[in-house]
């Protein structure tokens, strides 16, 4: 790769700033006064990078930044299995880049074809180049097609997996549609970590809340790579009141690890076993977003190590990694987790290039579930740099109660409508 | 790289003129309320309450009920608990000085 011979920069901005006011003389500083404002590239428009992007923006709106997404418009994943289940407009889900623009940040709807650590430089699908002081990646997850035998790219057209939203997740909603009353649909969940802990579980209860009222002959199998899951009492309580008879989960123990599959008799095959599918949902194991690896600042796992403070790569200085893609810790993969994030990355970018050391910073993440249209749970925590990890604050967070009124349910589902228009408004209104 | 003595004394001047005229950020929002606005719109227009305005005295006390679990919550009782009273009073301090909310009568 070449670098930018002459203009390449071996000390920091941040050590030039301190020396400067030091008052030490720099005879190897760079002509800082030729060197444009700092400039900081986000890869990825996602709750992360979007939320990433603008917060930079208003932290600083002398630092210039670029948001990199080749797509003119974002699909969310949180309230996508209300779409599957019929109960929403895949349209609701849909958002642009007008708000961000709008606040300042410069959008290239470009494709990263390579990162250069060295000369801190991103390549371009166009052969155009970018130069930064630092590059924050939220490339969100990408679906590891080589990790279960028989489910690839073709497989996954006749077995969608719909955890990325958009196309895959009407291709689910149809062949719902087009499932005789009486049919098996079957879904598998991967292994930890992946993006959306209790988002099978919230699938799964919302593709029963449509077979119960439109087919109500049909039952779902849910096959598990796992013994335990997120907010789990919370959830196989409600599926006995409100689905009897109707979802059978297969635990790890059970022989629910699914170890390969035939998309051509639409059958997944298990330790025990094997199951035929009416309609099957194939949630495969998952990894950083390709422009992660590419940048060198995932490890053996897949995800990216990160500083807990900083979000910055254990791996590679001057990246940083927020959301799904990031190793952080307790704090698990979600769209709320992703904007708290990338809000601290932001705040923490803008103190680095003002040469100040980074604060202390406390995350929270809430996660609601539809167990039902009228029918929410939550998970909530707190979280704290300790011991180099994003750790969890004992005294605070926990699920819904086990036995709450229906009223509880009902205002947990509307605190989730909620947050939905909230977050998506301050990401991307 | 060899520039005129002049021009490197004049540039690290300036940069430290620049510097003072950053304004210090004290307008900024602590960073461990970055997360609230997930939830608590700008606007006060939804089931969750605003916080933008919002006297300061208020929410310290909304979250010292939370936190002893004397007050109703779906989430706040367990979110409150992740919080020091400094770490309140910053964040309430911060939310009190933000003016007056959109759309609040």
């Amino acid at each position: 790769m070449p670098s930018r011979s002459g203009t390449r920069r071996k000390a920091s901005r941040r050590a030039i700033l301190k020396s400067a006011l030091a008052g030490i003389a720099t005879l190897a500083a760079p002509p800082v006064l030729g060197q444009a404002k700092a400039h900081v590239i986000v890869i990825g428009g996602g709750f992360a990078g979007a939320t990433c992007a603008r917060r930079l923006k208003a932290a600083d709106g002398t630092i210039a930044v670029t948001l990199v997404e080749p797509n003119a418009r974002f699909t969310a994943c949180p309230f996508s299995n209300a779409v599957i289940a019929g109960l929403r407009p895949i349209e609701a889900q849909y958002f642009g880049y007008d708000g961000v623009k709008q606040a300042g940040v410069d959008i290239a709807g470009q494709i990263v074809v390579a990162i250069e650590a060295e000369a801190r430089q991103v390549h371009f699908a166009d052969g155009a180049r970018l130069d930064y002081q630092r590059l924050v990646l939220a490339p969100g997850i990408d679906i590891r097609f080589d990790a279960l035998p028989g489910y690839d790219q073709t497989a996954a057209e006749i077995m969608p997996h719909a955890w990325k939203a958009g196309a895959q997740t009407l291709l689910l909603r149809r062949q719902l549609e087009a499932m005789a009353d009486g049919g098996v649909v079957v879904l598998s969940a991967p292994a930890n970590p992946f993006r959306c802990p209790p988002g099978p579980y919230e699938r799964a209860s919302l593709i029963a809340y449509y077979l119960k009222t439109k087919k109500p002959r049909s039952k779902l199998i849910l096959l598990d790579a796992k013994d335990t899951f997120s907010k789990q009492r919370l959830f196989e309580a409600a599926w006995k009141t409100l689905y009897p008879g109707l979802i059978e989960w297969v635990p790890l123990s059970g022989g629910g690890r699914v170890i390969e599959i035939d998309a051509k008799t639409r059958t997944l095959v298990t330790e025990f076993g094997s199951h035929l599918a009416d309609v099957a949902n194939v949630i495969p194991p998952q990894r950083a977003g390709a422009v992660a690896i590419a940048a060198g600042v995932a490890d053996q796992t897949g995800w990216c190590p990160i500083d807990p403070h900083t979000f910055e790569s254990k791996l590679v200085p001057n990246i940083h990694v927020i959301g799904d893609a990031a190793i952080a810790g307790a704090m698990p993969k979600s769209a709320f987790a992703a904007n708290a994030q990338a809000k601290v990355c932001a705040d923490m970018i803008a103190s680095l290039i003002r040469g100040e050391d980074p604060r202390e910073v406390k995350l929270i993440n809430t996660c609601y579930s539809l167990v039902a249209p009228d029918y929410g749970i939550s998970v909530a925590g707190v979280y704290a740099p300790r011991d180099g990890l994003l750790t969890e604050i004992k005294e605070a967070g926990g699920v819904s109660p086990l036995e709450a009124p229906a009223a509880q349910r009902e205002a947990e589902a509307t605190y989730a409508q909620a947050w939905f228009q909230t977050i998506t408004r301050e990401v991307f209104g | 790289m060899t520039r005129p003595w002049s021009y490197r004394g004049i540039s690290h001047g300036m940069i430290v003129v620049a510097l003072l005229a950053v304004p210090i950020q004290a307008a900024a929002q602590p960073s461990s309320a970055a997360a609230c606005s997930g939830c608590h719109a700008p606007v006060n227009d939804g089931p969750v309450p605003g916080l933008i305005g919002r006297p300061a005295g208020e929410i310290v006390t909304a979250m010292a009920a939370f936190r002893a679990g004397e007050r109703t919550a779906t989430v706040m009782d367990r979110i409150a608990k992740g919080y020091s009273d400094e770490e309140i009073n910053a964040i309430a301090q911060w939310y009190a000085a933000q003016g007056q909310p959109a759309g609040n009568p």
